[in-house]
């Protein structure tokens, strides 16, 4: 029995999906081809544009298909901050964000930080990683006034699951006239989220996260939004893109969206059982710290292993066929110490004892179950190995 | 068995590791990850660890079919290899990082967690042999390519480390034959170049690297007799032996080269003098540990032990010593004197450091090492006592 417990890092695609995938694949034509070819295949992608518009409450023009939930933040960030040095030039540049985004906004953020492009405004998290709205208000009052050049957050944090005060966050950023950008890469498809309601400016998604394919996202970006240099030059195929038109891409996109957006609120009810069950059976364990708000994502779980390192705990629970992760998927193999848990102010071990179970569709109660039965055991000899230093 | 593959990229580990599964054990394959800042590529042949690297090694566990993961010891081997070294440079002596990484990281830190997660040896594909000795215990062998024989590195092990090592490339004849080998599996490795030179000083500048950690503190270059003959800009890029780089500008008066004799990091100086101060023809250290029996239990000597299990004496014996990695074996006779291991050289050898490990060979077998903190040289004076 394999249990695949690692929906964040990707989500595997429905068959349904894979079919409408390759169904798409057999149309011959570039969509921005002016003959019919290239208008069936147009016509492909001005649907999947639509569906996933309507999604996020905007307009099909707001949307525009990248290559992923990376490069549309990218985009964003990096395109905010060159309109920004364009509009006010010679004047200090400000980027705020916390330290517990991913790492797509951080490392970004470093780089033009590191360039002199722009100064990072730190805002504070607490303890669940949630923003701290005071601090927030108290960092965009001490720069001058129009020197932000945007704010990015995650609408959840993707470690430990934390939800975001989202309306709160625009509110204040709008009473400081500072744009926002959503990094909804986690939780679309599970939390509402309206560009229109929320009145923010942006939002970065991605596919393979819903069980469309990788290589496809989108960045939404709405008609009174600041701004935006362009990351990608080129045929200036989309508002905020250039680039061929992955004209299947999208169609997977749409159709993981429709699968997941047309889940029943049971269906839903019912991953947060299991997302609960789990956290209940691995809380009450001695040494072991549920970790992030209990107002958190419908399928993520983390916690945090006193004497245990989460590289060793991931691999035996490997080695038992449970695949999770120690924290976010990305860098050269190396399971690293959570900057997640460090911006909550946990230390060094937590960081260190990080691990992350999230659940998804084909998660069943038996597999959760198993987990259950076998971690007692993964963290008695994860704590016999103990930490490399 | 259930084996941990320790797989640096190269091809060395890789064909180790590819044998192991070959001979049905049950084998995981690991790369550890040393650096806090790894390059991305490989810099030509100096380094190691690299992402590439890891790549490379990822890539021959996906051919081998067996499971790959990247452990982090970054930090263990920040305080234990790379400050360690740092210190031993500023003590005067000259360390030698592979040994303590061998000896702390992959024998110790990653051998620690291997058993303690249930596996039975690692298996990494260092040039040397375990064979069992007469009394059950562990034993370490040169390997069977002299040119690429690691067990120098190794010498530093105990018979309980060596219990669980196992080493396939021991008994090959050549390094070219690894080679063909892996060429013959599909590695892609087959071809790439050995790493050499300090792992963590990827661009090979040793003095630039102590530099930045050191700083460079000027003091005076003297004589035996304690008269300056020039100055310097920090004792640690000096070597003992080392004749090139001395920069005092005149020649001495006998015309000779002069050459590095001893470190004095308390007063700053270097001493420097002609070559046959520098031959050394007695060595000595305190820090002694035997890779498998001991030279009484073995059979090779008799003596005495101490309450707490360690040799108090021994009679002479005959024996090789290296004090470099690849230096030529020394003849020698060794004895234990109230706890220090005593080795005198049949003809005398040049260039001996404080801080270098001295491996005691009895035929191909490695016996044990010292960490020399003593040498007498041919004119008997007494060195570098650290």
């Amino acid at each position: 029995m394999v249990i695949y417990l690692d929906y964040a890092a990707t989500s595997p695609m429905p068959a349904d999906v894979q079919a409408e995938y390759a169904q798409a694949l057999h149309l011959v034509g570039n969509p921005s081809s002016i003959h019919q070819a290239g208008q069936q295949a147009r016509n492909l992608i001005e649907n999947a544009r639509a569906v996933i518009a309507g999604y996020v409450g905007v307009e099909p023009m707001e949307v525009s298909f990248t290559s992923g939930g990376t490069e549309s933040i990218n985009t964003w960030i990096k395109g905010r901050v060159f309109a920004h040095r364009k509009a006010r030039p010679g004047e200090d540049v400000f980027i705020a964000l916390t330290r517990a985004e991913h790492h797509a906004s951080l490392d970004a953020v470093e780089w033009l930080d590191a360039s002199g492009f722009a100064t990072p405004l730190w805002i504070d998290v607490d303890s669940d990683a949630v923003m701290d709205l005071a601090h927030l208000d108290a960092q965009l009052s001490a720069v001058p006034a129009g020197s932000v050049a945007g704010l990015t957050t995650l609408v959840a944090n993707n470690e430990v699951g934390s939800l975001q005060p989202l309306s709160e966050i625009a509110a204040i950023a709008r009473e400081h006239s500072v744009p926002v950008h959503l990094d909804a890469v986690q939780g679309f498809g599970s939390i509402p989220l309206s560009l229109s309601e929320l009145g923010v400016d942006a939002m970065s998604i991605s596919a393979h996260k819903l069980g469309g394919p990788v290589g496809v996202g989108a960045l939404v970006v709405s008609r009174a939004a600041s701004p935006l240099d362009s990351l990608i030059h080129g045929g200036g195929q989309q508002v905020s893109r250039s680039g061929t038109l992955d004209a299947a891409g999208a169609v997977a996109f749409s159709h993981a969206a429709m699968s997941t957006f047309e889940r029943s609120p049971s269906e839903r009810e019912q991953r947060r059982g299991l997302r609960d069950a789990l956290i209940d059976g691995l809380g009450v364990l001695e040494g072991v710290s549920v970790r992030g708000s209990s107002n958190r994502l419908d399928n993520n779980v983390h916690i945090t292993m006193e004497g245990a390192s989460g590289e060793v705990a991931l691999y035996l629970l490997d080695a038992e066929g449970i695949y999770v992760s120690t924290g976010s998927a990305c860098q050269a193999g190396v399971a690293e110490s959570s900057h997640v848990v460090s911006a909550m102010g946990l230390g060094d071990q937590a960081a260190r004892s990080a691990l992350r179970f999230t659940l998804g569709y084909a998660t069943t109660q038996a597999e959760i179950t198993r987990v259950l039965e076998v971690f007692p055991s993964v963290l008695e000899r994860a704590r016999v190995a103990g930490y490399p230093s | 068995m259930r084996i941990l593959a320790a797989r640096s990229g190269g091809v060395d580990s890789a064909v180790a590791a590819a044998r192991a599964v070959d001979e049905g054990h049950e084998v995981v394959g690991v790369h550890l990850a040393l650096s806090r800042m790894p390059g991305t590529l490989r810099t030509g042949s100096r380094g190691c660890c690299t992402i590439e690297d890891s790549m490379d090694a990822r890539r021959v566990a996906g051919q081998l079919e067996i499971p790959f993961y990247v452990w982090d010891f970054s930090e263990r081997f920040r305080a234990d290899v790379v400050d360690n070294f740092i210190d031993e440079y500023r003590q005067g002596r000259t360390p030698n990082p592979c040994l303590r990484c061998n000896e702390k990281i992959k024998f110790e830190a990653v051998l620690d967690r291997a058993i303690a997660l249930g596996f039975d040896k690692v298996v990494t594909g260092h040039y040397a042999s375990v064979r069992e000795g007469v009394n059950g215990d562990p034993e370490l062998y040169r390997s069977a390519d002299w040119a690429k024989d690691q067990s120098y590195v190794l010498g530093v092990l105990t018979a309980e480390q060596l219990r669980h090592c196992y080493f396939p490339l021991g008994d090959t004849p050549s390094k070219q034959e690894v080679r063909d080998e892996a060429a013959r599996r599909g590695f892609s490795v087959a071809s790439k170049p050995d790493s050499h030179d300090i792992c963590f000083i990827p661009d090979g500048d040793t003095k630039g690297f102590l530099d930045d950690k050191l700083g460079q503190t000027a003091g005076d270059i003297v004589d035996r007799d304690g008269n300056t003959l020039g100055a310097h800009t920090g004792t640690h890029g000096y070597t003992i032996g080392q004749r090139k780089g001395l920069q005092i500008g005149y020649p001495a008066e006998d015309g000779k080269p002069r050459y590095v004799l001893e470190i004095r990091p308390v007063s700053n100086e270097v001493v420097v003098g002609p070559k046959e101060a520098l031959d050394t023809i007695e060595l000595s250290g305190s820090v002694m540990s035997f890779a498998g029996a001991d030279p009484i239990a073995a059979e090779i000597t008799t003596g005495s032990y101490a309450e707490d299990g360690s040799i108090v004496d021994t009679e002479a014996f005959d024996c090789e010593v290296q004090v470099r990695a690849h230096g030529n074996p020394e003849a020698a006779s060794a004895q234990i004197v109230e706890g220090r291991l005593v080795v005198r050289f049949v003809a005398p050898i040049s260039g001996v450091a404080p801080g270098q490990s001295a491996v005691v060979y009895v035929g191909y077998r490695v016996l044990g090492q010292v960490t020399i903190d003593h040498t007498v040289s041919a004119d008997h004076e007494s060195l570098a006592r650290a």
